[in-house]
């Protein structure tokens, strides 16, 4: 796992070598965080990779607070009352809209629609929860890491010798400069 | 010595608007003539970068730093004018926030490299491709290097002030040329450090006359879709998607007063950690309906959704990872946590102690964003010698 996920605190511990992402779930304090509780009261188990948000409401979702939880999780989730359920009227409706747009920029971004994803829950639906926990989970385990260091390293381009970072192509270049007439093996090695 | 403070300014991975707009100031350009010394500005006298290495540190009062870093050049350029400026500014959306440049970090560079070298439209039979040195005739020649990604000028070096635009609107230059006169000669204090400079605090829907009413939004349109355009009335509202409610104002609102949708040259406003996180907000709460496959029929609309939310923004955007996995990719290179005063770079030497207040930074030390309005204890401003004074 990439260093960058250190901060979301340590990932579970690696069961026969899987993988175990780090997802961040954001709840709405009447009903899915309500929906977990009741999930944990009740002695159902969800996977430990799951860490909760809890809001006042899914409303409260800013598309920044996901774009942050990116750099350090490998998901997020969306929870929230059901349509017409929400404590504060259509908060949650203006969630999904942002969900929706914010899933499209992602994705454009290169972030897997898998790793950005929502359900409702209500207070009652402990089960469902834990369930869907479950569920997004393994989609994410099958994606592998966000791997954000991996995904700028791809970046790098081919041509590129291995170890010739930014600064060292310089120095590179530098010391070839200093360096007596070359052989032909350096223009060899310039051009590979 | 000369007794007038020493002025520098430089494009990076720029176009050179930013430049040409400072020209644009025309007669006001005679009096920023006489009243400082220009030690080094590419884009208008001969230049070496060896008169820049061999200035001594600190001894250029304010460099204005144009373009974002995409090459090594770019970075060298960018440490060794830290290094010489008592005063560094980020000039110009693209030092400020990456802008059209940035928007290469959606691809590789084998992808950037492929656009230039290898599409249909290019004549290159023999596969040539650029390399970092090539030896000829016994001589060297060498080109810079490219980055894996673009960078803003603060993800660099600490940057002291921020212009934004792009470029930057004229008669706003000349506002930051007097407050930087009037700073030298005693009169006026510059804002604290991390301030953005020659903009307002608000949004560009604060600046512009159109008319707003009502808040939602059924359908989506380009402005080419559009047989008439209601003069008065706000451009969104129309459907035409404008990025007014993120953008910062300063420029008077030009674009929607000419009935073009404003597309975010002047970069977030204050308060607005990402630009595109805010206005994917504006425009999801007007978007007039509750259903998921309705919702996503309105959205369509947005022909190129990254284009339109982060069009000047994508290299300083949350969504990259952090810091250290940023760092990574440039392997190595050590670069300084902005705003840090710690940081590990020569301190600039300002006349007073350099700043201890932390700036803003409510998303964790990786994600500082300096063009925000810092909240909280302020950071001293950078100070200027006044001309000709003791420590002269
Ligand atoms: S959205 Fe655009 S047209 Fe509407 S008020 Fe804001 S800047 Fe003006
Ligand atoms: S209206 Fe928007 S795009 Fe036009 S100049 Fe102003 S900030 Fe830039």
């Amino acid at each position: 796992m990439s260093a960058t996920t250190a901060h979301a605190g340590a990932a579970p511990a690696a069961k026969d070598g899987r993988f175990e992402p780090v997802i961040l779930a954001f709840t709405c304090n009447w009903c899915s965080y309500r929906a977990a509780d009741l999930a944990g009261t009740a002695r159902m188990k969800y996977p430990p990779n799951v860490r909760l948000v809890r809001l006042m409401c899914s409303g409260r979702v800013d598309p920044a607070f996901v774009m942050r939880a990116f750099a350090d999780a490998d998901a997020v989730i969306l929870t929230g009352c059901w349509p017409a359920d929400c404590h504060y009227r259509i908060q949650n409706v203006k969630a999904l809209r942002r969900f929706i747009l914010l899933r499209r920029v992602l994705e454009s971004m290169g972030i897997e629609p898998q790793r950005f994803q929502r359900f409702y829950a209500s207070a009652a639906e402990g089960q469902q929860l834990a369930a869907e926990f479950d569920r997004i989970v393994e989609e994410v385990r099958a994606l592998g890491p966000l791997d954000w260091a991996g995904r700028h390293a791809a970046f790098v381009p081919s041509a590129t010798p291995p170890g010739a970072g930014v600064g060292e192509a310089r120095a590179a270049a530098e010391a070839r400069a200093a360096a007596p007439p070359p052989a032909e093996r350096e223009l060899a090695e310039v051009t590979a | 010595m000369s007794a007038k403070p020493r002025l520098a300014m430089y494009w990076a991975a720029a176009c050179g608007g930013c430049d040409i707009a400072v020209l644009n100031l025309g007669e006001a350009l005679v009096e920023v003539g006489s009243r400082f010394d220009v030690v080094f500005w590419p884009a208008v006298m001969d230049a070496k970068y060896a008169d820049v290495e061999a200035m001594p540190d600190a001894s250029i009062d304010i460099t204005l730093f144009c373009g974002g870093i995409r090459n090594d050049e770019n970075e060298h350029l960018a440490h060794l004018l830290r290094a010489k400026s008592k005063i560094l500014v980020a000039f110009g959306s693209c030092a400020s926030e990456g802008c059209i440049p940035g928007l290469a970090n959606l691809s590789t560079l084998d992808e950037i490299l492929d656009a230039s070298y290898a599409n249909e439209t290019t004549d290159n039979p023999d596969g040539v491709r650029p390399v970092p040195a090539w030896r000829e005739n016994g001589v060297t020649l060498r080109i810079p290097t490219l980055a894996p990604l673009l960078r803003t000028l603060d993800q660099v070096v600490p940057v002291d002030y921020t212009v934004p635009g792009c470029p930057p609107e004229t008669k706003r230059i000349e506002d930051v040329v007097e407050l930087v006169g009037k700073a030298l000669d005693g009169t006026a204090v510059l804002p604290p450090r991390g301030s953005v400079l020659g903009a307002g605090h608000s949004t560009v829907c604060d600046e512009c006359a159109r008319e707003r009413n009502v808040k939602k939004i059924g359908a989506f349109r380009r402005v080419t879709e559009i047989a008439t355009i209601d003069p008065t009335l706000c451009l969104l509202e129309q459907g035409i998607p404008c990025n007014g409610p993120a953008t910062r104002d300063g420029c008077g609102a030009l674009c929607p007063a000419a009935a073009a949708p404003c597309i975010g040259c002047y970069g977030p406003a204050d308060g607005v950690l990402d630009y595109g996180a805010r206005l994917m907000s504006a425009f999801a709460s007007v978007v007039d309906a509750d259903e998921p496959e309705r919702i996503e029929v309105i959205l369509d609309g947005i022909a190129d959704p990254v284009g339109q939310f982060y069009r000047f923004s994508l290299a300083s955007s949350l969504l990259r990872g952090g810091r250290e996995a940023m760092d990574q990719a440039h392997r190595g290179r050590a670069s300084a946590p902005v705003g840090s005063p710690a940081a590990n770079h020569p301190a600039p030497r300002l006349g007073r102690t350099p700043p201890s207040a932390p700036m803003l930074d409510v998303l964790g030390p990786q994600d500082h964003v300096p063009q925000r309005a810092p909240t909280g204890p302020e950071p001293p401003a950078p100070t200027l010698e006044p001309v000709g004074g003791p420590a002269r």
